[in-house]
């Protein structure tokens, strides 16, 4: 699953990350992160089981977590169900239905933006962060 | 047994004929046999929707109160050709937009004007006494405007080339987005749903033949500009009231780096007149096979990397030199079959009647290459063949005696035989005033800028000024030099005239 942990700005010079994995031994994998002087965010994808005690350890050290499902956003009055954007989509995303419809797996998202000037119909967006 | 077209619509009249998809005829005609599949099935639909760049609309806007000759015309700042009639222009869909550039073109005019959006027109006229009036500003919709014929020199090719990029960067083309190192493959065209290829040897697709297009019923001109009847690359020239059509079946599109193009959704009736034509309306995807071509190579002739079918290519993936390469359609299937379905259903319904056509597609045609009287130059053409080179454990002292033996100041670094820098005067000389005994090694330049003999001079002279270098060697795809181009080699085609 895929978590947004929010760092207010008092937070931003603790290596709060590498503490966190060092002490629980949790693996995650940084999806996106921008953190500078003011703040900051950052998505990571942990396992399912592990989400509890990551909030936990982040929220005790002054941090805001909190489910993240927002990645990228199609236009269905733009889109034609073409599937440009299959073969670029690293995480195979992108996939066809029985009808030749077009299909979205958010749970692959890892919010790489490689599809976004593919499509030739300006149909897909990456939906925005609060820092975006 | 053989029928005719007028049959076929007395068939289509009394509510009695048989219309199927060209996927339904390929099912039945393996179950029935073309013979019976003939004499049963009257009619067999079939569908594209995908880029055609090569369209556009004739527009009339009639006269104004104090008369105009147009010369020059923009809508929402896209130029449309005026060199006709005084009111009347030609909207090319890959025309760009002189503020927006490429993200908007002609082809969003056109989508606009589908959907009622009011469309700025800007005029220009060196004014005549019968047409005194030299600007003009206004706002129309479609409905303001007298005609609106969508003329399109190219549309509906039988089939398409797919594109792959065997080179380290990421390509932009109308074939849209093209990963480094064969990493994907796109294409385009309705494969079994494809109206040319079902009908291969073109008997009933010519002037005349009424046709599906954006929602309207419109006409085949005749063959298309760059129509390749002999490598199985026909092409159509359609046309159809743009009044009459539909944002559904017209879209928009603009690539990344290429411009925009318009998505247009067409249908071709095929009438099964003997077995002969259900037989050639059974092909499947399986059946079409086109080139994987390499757009890294920026030639006419691309090379061919591998053929694929547009069975292989629907799969999703297929191999390149080994590994894998994900596929993606260009064009749209859905919609595809969307517009075979809407044709089959008005057919049915007798909303649709068949045109004989009144001419076939010119057999055994072939495109010629322009013809170009400043002939493109290739490295191969200027660069020097003499291939001065060093191992890169010589002393940079062999390396200067080489430059000096040869006049050159750039030596090629070798290991294996295989290019791993290059080593100029100027290396030498830094070398020297530093007081240092070095290798070839020591003081090379390791990240060597190079080229290919089959690039053109003109992308490597850009090469050439982007790393503000003066020399680059030329090898082959195995790393072997092979030559040596200088900004020397260039200026000479301007000082020598052509060489």
């Amino acid at each position: 699953m895929k978590i947004k942990v929010n760092f207010p700005e008092k937070c931003v010079k603790s290596p709060m990350l590498s503490e966190i994995i060092l002490k629980t031994g949790i693996l995650v994998s940084i999806v996106s992160s921008h953190v500078d002087s003011k703040g900051g965010e950052m998505i990571l994808d942990i396992l399912d089981s592990n989400y509890e005690l990551v909030k936990e350890s982040f929220e005790s050290r002054g941090a805001f977590v909190s489910t993240f499902n927002a990645f990228i956003r199609r236009n269905e009055d733009e889109c034609v169900d073409c599937g440009a954007c299959i073969s670029v989509c690293p995480s195979h995303v992108f996939g066809y239905s029985e009808d030749w419809s077009l299909t979205m797996d958010m749970q692959k998202c890892v919010r790489c933006a490689l599809c976004i000037d593919m499509c030739p119909h300006q149909a897909l967006a990456l939906e925005e962060t609060d820092l975006e | 047994m053989v029928k005719t077209i007028a049959e076929i619509n007395e068939k289509i009249s009394s509510g009695s004929v048989c219309v199927v998809t060209a996927e339904e005829m390929a099912d039945i005609v393996d179950d029935i046999g073309a013979e019976k599949a003939a004499s049963e099935v009257d009619v067999v639909t079939t569908g594209t929707f995908g880029a055609m760049c090569s369209s556009g609309v004739f527009l009339n806007f009639g006269h104004s109160e104090i008369p105009i000759k147009i010369t020059k015309m923009f809508l929402n700042d896209v130029e449309a050709y005026s060199g006709l009639a005084a009111v009347d222009s030609y909207l090319g869909a890959a025309q760009t937009s002189e503020k927006l550039g490429i993200k908007y073109g002609g082809a969003h005019v056109i989508e606009d004007l589908i959907c009622g959006k009011e469309i700025d027109v800007l005029a220009h006229s060196y004014g005549t006494d019968c047409y005194p009036k030299k600007e003009l500003a206004t706002t129309i919709t479609l409905e303001d405007l007298n005609q609106a014929i969508m003329v399109n020199p190219r549309n509906v090719y039988q089939k398409y080339d797919a594109a792959t990029n065997g080179s380290k960067k990421t390509l932009h083309t109308y074939m849209g987005k093209l990963l480094p190192d064969f990493k994907n493959v796109t294409y385009s065209g309705a494969g079994i749903l494809s109206p040319l290829s079902n009908d291969p040897t073109y008997r009933t697709i010519g002037a005349g033949t009424k046709i599906f297009i954006g929602g309207a019923t419109g006409t085949i001109v005749g063959q298309g500009t760059q129509c390749s009847t002999a490598s199985g690359f026909a092409t159509l020239m359609t046309t159809g009231d743009l009044k009459e059509m539909t944002k559904e079946y017209v879209n928009a599109s603009s690539f990344t780096g290429y411009g925009p193009s318009l998505f247009l959704g067409i249908g071709i009736p095929i009438p099964i007149l003997d077995a002969d034509m259900a037989k050639a309306t059974a092909i499947r995807d399986a059946d079409i096979e086109v080139s994987i071509k390499d757009y890294s190579v920026g030639l006419r002739d691309r090379p061919v990397v591998r053929n694929a079918n547009y069975e292989e290519l629907r799969s999703g993936s297929l191999q390149i030199n080994g590994k894998e390469a994900a596929t993606s359609c260009m064009s749209s299937f859905k919609k595809s079959r969307q517009v075979a379905e809407e044709l089959k259903r008005q057919i049915a319904s007798g909303t649709f009647f068949l045109g004989k056509n009144t001419t076939t597609l010119p057999a055994r045609q072939s495109t010629k290459p322009m013809k170009e009287t400043n002939k493109t130059l290739f490295v191969r053409d200027i660069m020097s063949r003499d291939v001065l080179q060093v191992e890169q454990t010589d002393s940079f002292i062999v390396a200067a005696k080489l430059m000096r033996q040869n006049e050159s100041n750039h030596i090629s670094v070798v290991s294996n035989k295989k290019l791993v820098g290059i080593i100029t005067s100027w290396d030498i000389s830094k070398a020297v005033a530093d007081g240092k005994e070095e290798t070839v090694e020591a003081c090379m330049t390791k990240s060597v800028i190079t080229c290919l003999p089959e690039e053109t001079v003109e992308t490597v002279a850009k090469r050439l000024a982007k790393f503000k270098i003066s020399a680059i060697p030329v090898i082959d795809h195995q790393r072997n030099v092979v030559g040596l181009l200088t900004s020397e080699h260039i200026s000479k085609l301007y000082t020598r005239g052509n060489v």
